[in-house]
């Protein structure tokens, strides 16, 4: 319950970057508006008491369903949702930030929506951003140098979308 | 090139020029333990830049998680620390558990403490042999191998598997540990007990090793931070942090009612904390630090894993206790399709190599929405780039083996 005090904290640096908390869900969420979190990551990192140290992984979430029937049941909107795993040592404090991306830039096909990059504030997420770029299609933008890590530099499309089609070949190798 | 005319020759000597050279470090190189490409900037013997190249054992098992279910997908899971299959499977066990908010019986819990305390054992000889590798000593190797055959028959006797286990899985584990063999755990743990001093003779103190090692690949406690390094190589660093205490509730009441220490160094004084677990029925004396050891480096790291061994056995000790004494349920796998709520959940346990996380989103159905294998070794590797700045070449694979950085749980 240690994070009370750190949602009424950021609720009065941020103001309306903070979209949503959910303190009821298994791993307690802030979800914040992609303008302000860089300034929130530096924030959470720096500030007396919470000291998130360590940013744990960066996850992308795809929301899609390809099949149109499932898609009319749901009530999300097609989306991407970047999921920031955050824990301290020095506290020994977790926390769970969320941003929310359109699936594309502005609704474009094949031009892959941008978000601040945290790898200023803490080294590690420098290999993370580069991961979600190559197997989600995320464009961190100010990322030092932003490339495939995984896949090889010439591999096409992003696997984990969800409407991703593995190539039918690739160096005549194969692929379905 | 040097193409001004110069007469006296000893300026010739200060003004020769040497060309930068790039050079290929792997990926079926020795010391890169497995295939690990490092693209190397040297200048002669001096090597200014390193870039490591990943993904060639790439699966995508993410992708493949979203095809299975929560069960299917354990054996992918041995695939990724395939050195430290056991551990593996806990990870994502613990995390689907904590999903549906299954409690495990107590028999359970001490065959998990048994069977992933094995585990790291194994995982660490394996770490201690190779590293001798990298660096030129044969032997270590061999003694490391001969002790991990025995936690490998041991394991094989368990779940009918010698390196990819799928033993244990959410709900508990796929069989009970046969009639026999916690009095075989015993013979082990007493054999092994005579081993441990005769592995510290081989490396350890070694003069050649301490000063390949010593003083070498630097770490400061704020940079391993920094670079989510996270087991070993941050305690060697000499952050006290480990998950077995400081971890989620959910995973420390695994340990609780167990006493053991973390391995650490004090950033103050550089000691390590005095052992009171009695070994042989008197303390056990590790060998002196090197006066050349600086805190953070990859002695230490070395060492922080020797002493580690030593607190898996402690525990396993008493896990062999509290199981005999318990009776009844050890916890049955859930269904093969059992359903994940429209929930997420994330957990890092304490692997061998590091804390391994992993997140899983539902929707409802028996096959999850999204699946991620935060690894521990993934981080540990993206320092090497930093470390590796204006080393000799011969030090690389001390660097690189003294992270014991495992690639089918990198490239996943």
């Amino acid at each position: 319950m240690s994070e009370i005090p750190l949602v009424s904290e950021l609720r009065a640096k941020f103001g309306e970057g903070i979209i949503d908390v959910n303190l009821e869900a298994i791993d307690e969420w802030v979800e914040v508006t992609p303008g302000v979190l860089v300034e929130v990551c530096q924030y959470l990192k720096e500030a007396e008491g919470f000291r998130f140290d360590m940013c744990n992984s960066i996850t992308v979430v795809d929301y899609l369903h390809t099949d149109p029937k499932k898609a009319a049941k749901v009530d999300w909107d097609p989306h991407l949702e970047l999921v920031y795993h955050l824990s301290s040592i020095a506290t020994k404090l977790t926390l769970v930030l969320k941003v929310k991306i359109p699936r594309w830039k502005n609704g474009v096909e094949g031009d892959l929506p941008g978000v601040p990059s945290v790898a200023g504030v803490w080294s590690t997420a420098d290999w993370h951003e580069r991961e979600a770029y190559d197997l989600s299609g995320v464009n961190f933008l100010g990322h030092p140098h932003l490339k495939r890590i995984l896949c090889p530099d010439d591999w096409e499309g992003h696997p984990l979308r969800k409407d991703y089609e593995m190539p039918l070949e690739y160096h005549g190798i194969r692929g379905r | 090139m040097a193409t001004s005319k110069i007469d006296d020759p000893r300026v010739i000597e200060f003004d020769v020029r040497t060309d930068e050279m790039l050079i290929n470090m792997g990926p079926q190189h020795p010391s890169t333990h497995g295939v690990l490409r490092l693209v190397l900037r040297t200048d002669g013997e001096v090597v200014s830049d390193v870039e490591p190249h990943l993904g060639y054992l790439h699966r995508c098992a993410e992708k493949i998680g979203e095809n299975l279910t929560a069960r299917q997908w354990i054996p992918y899971t041995d695939r990724m620390d395939y050195l430290a299959a056991m551990n593996m499977n806990l990870g994502w066990s613990l995390v689907i558990e904590k999903m549906l908010e299954y409690d495990l019986p107590e028999r359970g819990r001490h065959l998990r403490v048994i069977i992933s305390e094995m585990g790291r054992i194994a995982s660490h000889l394996v770490a201690m042999g190779t590293y001798g590798l990298d660096l030129g000593s044969f032997t270590p190797f061999l003694y490391g191998f001969r002790e991990r055959e025995k936690i490998l028959n041991l394991f094989e006797e368990a779940c009918g598997a010698r390196l990819t286990y799928s033993y244990l899985t959410p709900g508990g584990a796929t069989a009970d540990l046969p009639a026999g063999w916690t009095d075989k755990c015993r013979q082990f743990l007493a054999e092994f007990k005579e081993v441990v001093p005769e592995l510290h003779t081989l490396l350890t103190t070694n003069s050649i090793f301490v000063s390949r090692t010593a003083g070498i690949g630097v770490m400061s406690a704020k940079m391993a931070i920094d670079y989510g390094c996270t087991g070993p190589v941050l305690r060697g660093s000499g952050v006290y942090h480990d998950l077995r205490f400081h971890g989620e509730e959910r995973y420390t009441e695994m340990y609780e009612g167990y006493v053991f220490d973390v391995i650490c160094a004090d950033p103050e004084t550089g000691k390590y904390p005095e052992s009171n677990y009695e070994f042989h029925g008197d303390s056990l004396d590790y060998p002196e630090i090197p006066r050349q050891a600086i805190l953070g480096d990859c002695w230490h790291r070395f060492y922080v894993r020797m002493l580690e061994v030593v607190q898996s056995v402690r525990l396993i000790e008493q896990a062999i206790e509290k199981y005999e004494a318990t009776s009844g349920d050890w916890g049955k796998p859930i269904k093969l399709v059992q359903k994940l709520p429209a929930k997420e959940a994330y957990m890092e346990t304490e692997a061998p190599r590091g804390q391994m996380g992993f997140y899983v989103v539902g929707n409802g159905d028996s096959i999850p929405w999204r699946v991620r294998a935060r690894s521990s070794s993934f981080c540990n590797l993206s320092v090497t780039a930093p470390l590796c700045q204006g080393i000799l070449l011969a030090d690389i694979p001390a660097i690189v083996g003294s992270l014991d950085v495992v690639m089918g749980e990198i490239d996943r």
